[in-house]
């Protein structure tokens, strides 16, 4: 794997991570209308979502092929792909990159499922750390009832039944989601993380990040120059 | 024999002294005679009632078929190219080797994670990386790696196909000159990359330069060995059980180990190949 060398990259990074229902998906999402229409070049990423490993991902899940290491591979993959072709090229240019979910969901999730989290960190080793990342923390109960709350089914990976924790998926659900929970509470002990209160106010989290993002990145350098904006 | 184990913190959920089985891999670059020497080897085994499985790269359910088509496009970058290979791997090692030799069976790899290995290095890759992602393989009983010198390779493919095949080429990483050329240069990175990786996994190394004839003699003798220290290790286990519990009433099936157990391949040249080389 060639070295990541962070420091020589100009872009930026911004993580979101936290558990579904934590809002942090809405937070990115403002976040990155502000820097646009401050007139900053900004670029928005989401956790698997590039096309290529997406139908080895469905067949995979589909069939239920997969196990915890040829799950937590099929996603290195699907992020890797997305790394070296987006994520990469754009910090080399310069680019504020935001992911909604980062390398940290992965360590959370696969090592839920049973994958040893320092193979998880090693086989991650090739993606930069984020510059800021924000964690969206709130109570299990308050996460479960938001997003069972109009979900009338489950999907089966989602629910962690592959895990066999229980056969109703509700339950399941909330086993999974507990555990990934605890997870996500020892991750941010190693790695540098900004906390957002996820039952705060809307507008005062989104101001909490602005503020963040101010303080921790110089904004000047990522001003669109005139006449490149189409 | 010594009870398997893995290479690193190996996988969630198994225990690798359960696997009583026998897995051989067989190394070596395209026309180094691989498949010649499995085929050999699949019908000595199988005549001497050894049930046996062939294994190899890009041919894993869950992504062998999206993996031929990325390679097709030439799409993916060195990290996802590499990491969809071990994808690829995973799925064979949980799905099929580990099953199989769970239920006794000779597993036969037409390449292992060393191939994948020394591509990876080849194109930049930290070797600490690639042990650290491997970590989850499986350490063979024997790896033989034929060895055969990039002009003789580039021969026999050229006589198998009549051309060069681009990754074998390392096309994606190097222009020098023509494709002959990035054939030999290519071949011989891979070479020395080979040489190291000898040393720390202690290949059997077998100039792939001798007759086919020869050469899988000598990889007989070595299985034999390999295989006559598990049968005993096994008769002996057995004898051990039989003296600490009854036996059952019911006797055990006597056919396919398990349901699941993959059909082995038996193409029929293969058999008239074996034949000649008696």
């Amino acid at each position: 794997m060639p070295n990541p060398k962070t420091t020589e990259l100009e872009g930026k990074l911004i993580a979101v991570e936290g558990l579904d229902g934590s809002g942090k998906s809405t937070q990115i999402r403002l976040l990155k209308r502000w820097l646009e229409l401050e007139g900053y070049k900004v670029f928005f990423t989401e956790w698997n979502s590039s096309e290529l490993v997406r139908k080895a991902t469905r067949k995979g899940k589909k069939k239920k092929l997969l196990t915890p290491t040829t799950f937590s591979l099929i996603h290195a993959t699907d992020f890797a792909d997305r790394y070296e072709r987006q994520i990469l090229p754009l910090l080399k240019g310069g680019y504020l990159v935001l992911a909604d979910r980062y390398v940290y969901t992965a360590f959370a999730r696969d090592s839920v499922r049973g994958c040893d989290g320092e193979w998880l960190r090693k086989l991650y080793r090739f993606a930069r750390k984020p510059d800021i990342t924000f964690f969206f923390e709130l109570p299990l109960e308050v996460a479960l009832a938001r997003i069972l709350e109009g979900r009338p089914a489950l999907k089966y990976h989602e629910a962690g039944m592959d895990m066999g924790f229980s056969k109703d998926p509700y339950d399941s659900f909330r086993i999974f989601q507990g555990r990934i929970y605890e997870e996500y509470g020892r991750i941010f002990k190693e790695f540098p993380v900004e906390r957002i209160n996820a039952t705060d106010p809307s507008e005062d989290q989104q101001a909490r990040m602005r503020e963040t993002v101010r303080r921790l990145i110089d904004l000047r350098k990522f001003k669109l120059k005139r006449g490149v904006n189409p | 024999m010594r009870s398997k184990r893995f290479y690193g913190k190996g996988l969630p959920n198994i225990d690798p002294s359960l696997l009583k089985g026998t897995l051989i891999v067989i190394e070596g670059s395209d026309g180094a005679g691989r498949s010649t020497q499995i085929g050999f080897l699949q019908n000595w085994l199988e005549r001497r009632g050894f049930p046996t499985v062939v294994v190899g790269l890009k041919r894993s359910e869950l992504v062998g078929e999206a993996l031929a088509e990325a390679m097709r496009g030439n799409t993916l970058n060195a990290i996802t190219l590499n990491l969809f290979y071990a994808t690829d791997f995973a799925d064979q090692l949980e799905r099929v080797i580990i099953p199989s030799l769970k239920a006794g069976f000779v597993v036969l790899a037409d390449r292992y994670i060393y191939t994948l290995m020394a591509r990876d290095i080849v194109r930049g890759s930290s070797p600490e990386w690639l042990r650290e992602l491997y970590g989850f393989a499986l350490v063979p009983d024997a790896v033989f790696y034929l060895n055969v010198s990039p002009k003789i390779l580039a021969e026999r493919n050229f006589r198998k196909r009549g051309l060069l095949d681009y990754w074998e080429s390392g096309m994606d990483i190097q222009r020098v000159g023509s494709m002959y050329d990035n054939f030999i240069k290519y071949q011989g990175r891979l070479h020395k990359v080979f040489q190291n990786l000898q040393r720390e996994f202690s290949f059997y190394t077998l100039q792939g330069s001798r007759s086919p004839q020869s050469i899988a003699k000598e990889i007989r003798g070595r299985v034999e060995k390999i295989l006559s220290a598990a049968v005993i290790a096994e008769r002996a286990e057995k004898a051990f059980k039989a003296e600490k519990s009854p036996a059952p009433l019911v006797k055990e099936p006597i056919g396919n180990p398990s349901d699941k157990t993959p059909v082995s391949e038996t193409p029929q040249e293969k058999d008239s190949a074996a034949d000649k080389a008696k």
